[in-house]
């Protein structure tokens, strides 16, 4: 993966909250996602650019739906969406909306904002491809470690391996810090690969910004539901932004977005 | 394809509502292959125990998480599924309530959710098994069709009608076993159609569910006494059937019956629809007034809620006789 693809894909983030001005954007557990969004849609991900409602696509589920920077930021590497679109980021009416609202010309398959669905989704997803004999797509979704508090992940977290859904994979952005700071303290869930583990499921723990590390665990074969739990940085790549619980969603102003734009084109993340 | 003769219909109030939905559900994927039936942990309370020997790769069951169900649901809607997913009504549009409004509302999901035992048929289990909130709720979500048959044989219809229309459903099903008989052979059930049961002048009776049939013993008993009244059956609660409601403005007392709080359901639609209108009868509002009532019996609870044919009667005349 070019490192220059992942610079310009945080620097697209910027661009968003600084289009979203005094509303403020969710840059902490965006910048997170930076890396598994880049190796899901330019390298794992089967989609058609033709046809993004494509039957034998993979099917992508943002559970986590704060983190939709990031996947805007993939939809513009791989052409879906444009600097234009992008720019839109939180305006009235936008596609690209703060949390993702189901567009299936984009290929956001479901809305979603309110944690603790997406799984379900997935699950049902999941089973529908294996009803249509559709075994060949897969279907990623992608949670946040705060939102793995929520007691319907683990309902869906058991269904999947009670079903033998070999085709579901679940990310969970293990980036440590949530709305009102450190996981740890706020709702411990520490041990997140064995409670994964517990319910069935073949769990890959990766450092989720190490693109070689996510490739070879989004494509590995499994009998059972796959999760990667991916240890991430809250705020990856941009030093204010780092492990810094006032970025879980912050007002980037025209003089941080230079200084931020500045030092990731030094290169220093 | 579906004997709507005199047997089959005494066979379907005898198993009762759920046990109607489950012989309904028999039939489902021969009209539509894309059917699936979720439950939690209630196939066999939902009448499904045939409908899974027939169909097993049609029925998956999530175990008791209700929520799971729905959001499951939802992926099986979007990927062209007709997904139904049953459990009992307050938990069906209480505990779900965040995956309703996502799924259903906002994303507009033909998910058809089946609600068991709605209001007090299974009282004597308690309050928390009680449902008299669930039209209030599902009532508030955009795009949900709300239907609330009033016998079995109705039941099987809308069951029927749920799978073929493409919006989310919530089918709301009340009574128990032995569910009396309103609809004595086969009739044309259209969502968003009332069906008017009896003509009447003076009063206007809109029911649903159970106390249709109870309204319409108690349209005999208020015709006994010399007052006239008619019977709507508002079978679709949601998109109501507004010629319906015009409809019934000629009378002198407008009365809604639910077994359901009288906050948010029938009465409340109806009054919404009519709120507006500068000369308009007065509408009596029946349903469930009060704190939850303490686990008992069913037709002890209907009696204690003033839900029986003589206690809707009498509600009635004396409204009827101090007012008009």
């Amino acid at each position: 993966m070019d490192k220059e693809i992942l610079k310009q894909m945080r620097i697209d983030l910027l661009k968003m909250a600084l289009s979203a001005g005094a509303q403020g954007a969710h840059m902490g557990g965006s910048l997170s996602l930076v890396e598994i969004m880049a190796v899901l849609y330019l390298d794992v991900m089967k989609f058609n650019l033709q046809n993004m409602k494509d039957e034998a696509r993979d099917r992508l589920i943002m559970s986590k739906g704060h983190g939709v920077m990031a996947q805007y930021a993939a939809l513009k590497q791989v052409g879906v969406l444009s600097e234009e679109d992008i720019l839109t980021y939180k305006a009235n009416d936008s596609k690209v909306a703060a949390h993702p609202s189901l567009n299936e010309q984009l290929g956001i398959e479901f809305s979603s904002g309110s944690l603790g669905q997406g799984l379900s989704l997935g699950v049902g997803t999941a089973l529908a491809l294996k009803r249509k004999n559709n075994l060949s797509s897969r279907v990623f979704v992608v949670l946040g470690d705060g939102e793995c508090d929520e007691g319907s992940v683990w309902e869906a977290a058991a269904s999947a391996s009670h079903f033998g859904l070999n085709n579901l994979v679940a990310i969970v952005d293990k980036n440590g810090l949530q709305y009102d700071g450190d996981t740890k303290v706020v709702l411990s869930m520490e041990n997140m690969a064995e409670k994964w583990a517990a319910f069935g499921w073949n769990v890959k723990e990766v450092n989720g910004h190490d693109v070689e590390a996510l490739h070879e665990a989004l494509t590995e074969k499994s009998s059972k539901p796959l999760v990667i739990v991916a240890k991430t940085v809250k705020g990856k790549g941009i030093s204010f932004m780092e492990n810094n619980p006032q970025w879980h969603n912050g007002v980037v102003s025209q003089k941080l977005f230079e200084q931020a734009v500045a030092e990731l084109e030094a290169g220093n993340d | 394809m579906i004997d709507y003769s005199p047997m089959n219909i005494k066979i379907w109030s005898r198993l009762g509502s759920c046990g109607a939905f489950g012989q309904a559900a028999l039939f489902l994927p021969e009209i539509n292959d894309k059917v699936v039936m979720l439950t939690a942990d209630l196939c066999t309370f939902s009448g499904l125990d045939r409908f899974k020997l027939k169909y097993p790769d049609y029925l998956f069951n999530f175990g008791i998480a209700e929520q799971n169900m729905v959001g499951v649901a939802g992926g099986f809607a979007k990927e062209g599924f007709v997904p139904f997913a049953t459990t009992y009504a307050t938990f069906a549009s209480m505990r779900c309530a965040d995956q309703i409004k996502v799924n259903m509302g906002y994303m507009n999901l033909p998910i058809k959710l089946v609600g068991l035992t709605a209001g007090l048929s299974v009282g004597v289990l308690g309050a928390t098994h009680m449902s008299l909130e669930d039209v209030a709720v599902m009532r508030s979500v955009p795009n949900v069709v709300i239907l609330s048959p009033a016998d079995c044989t109705a039941t099987i219809k809308a069951t029927i009608a749920a799978a073929q229309i493409d919006a989310p459903v919530y089918l709301r099903l009340s009574g128990t076993m032995n569910n009396p008989i309103v609809y004595k052979e086969d009739f044309d059930f259209e969502i968003g159609k009332a069906i008017t049961l009896k003509e009447g002048k003076d009063v206007a009776i809109i029911a649903i569910g159970s106390m249709v049939y109870n309204s319409l013993k108690a349209a005999e008993i208020l015709e006994q006494n010399g007052v006239s009244a008619k019977v709507v059956d508002m079978h679709t609660i949601k998109p109501l059937d507004k010629e319906a409601i015009q409809d019934v403005l000629k009378n002198k007392l407008i009365v809604t019956v639910e077994e359901h709080s009288i906050v948010g359901g029938l009465g409340s639609a109806v009054a919404e629809e009519l709120a507006l209108l500068k000369q308009r009868p007065p509408h009596l509002i029946i349903g469930v007034n009060g704190a939850y009532p303490h686990a008992a019996s069913y037709p002890y609870l209907l009696d204690q809620a003033g839900l029986t044919p003589e206690k809707i009667a009498s509600k009635i005349e004396n409204t009827y006789k101090e007012i008009c």
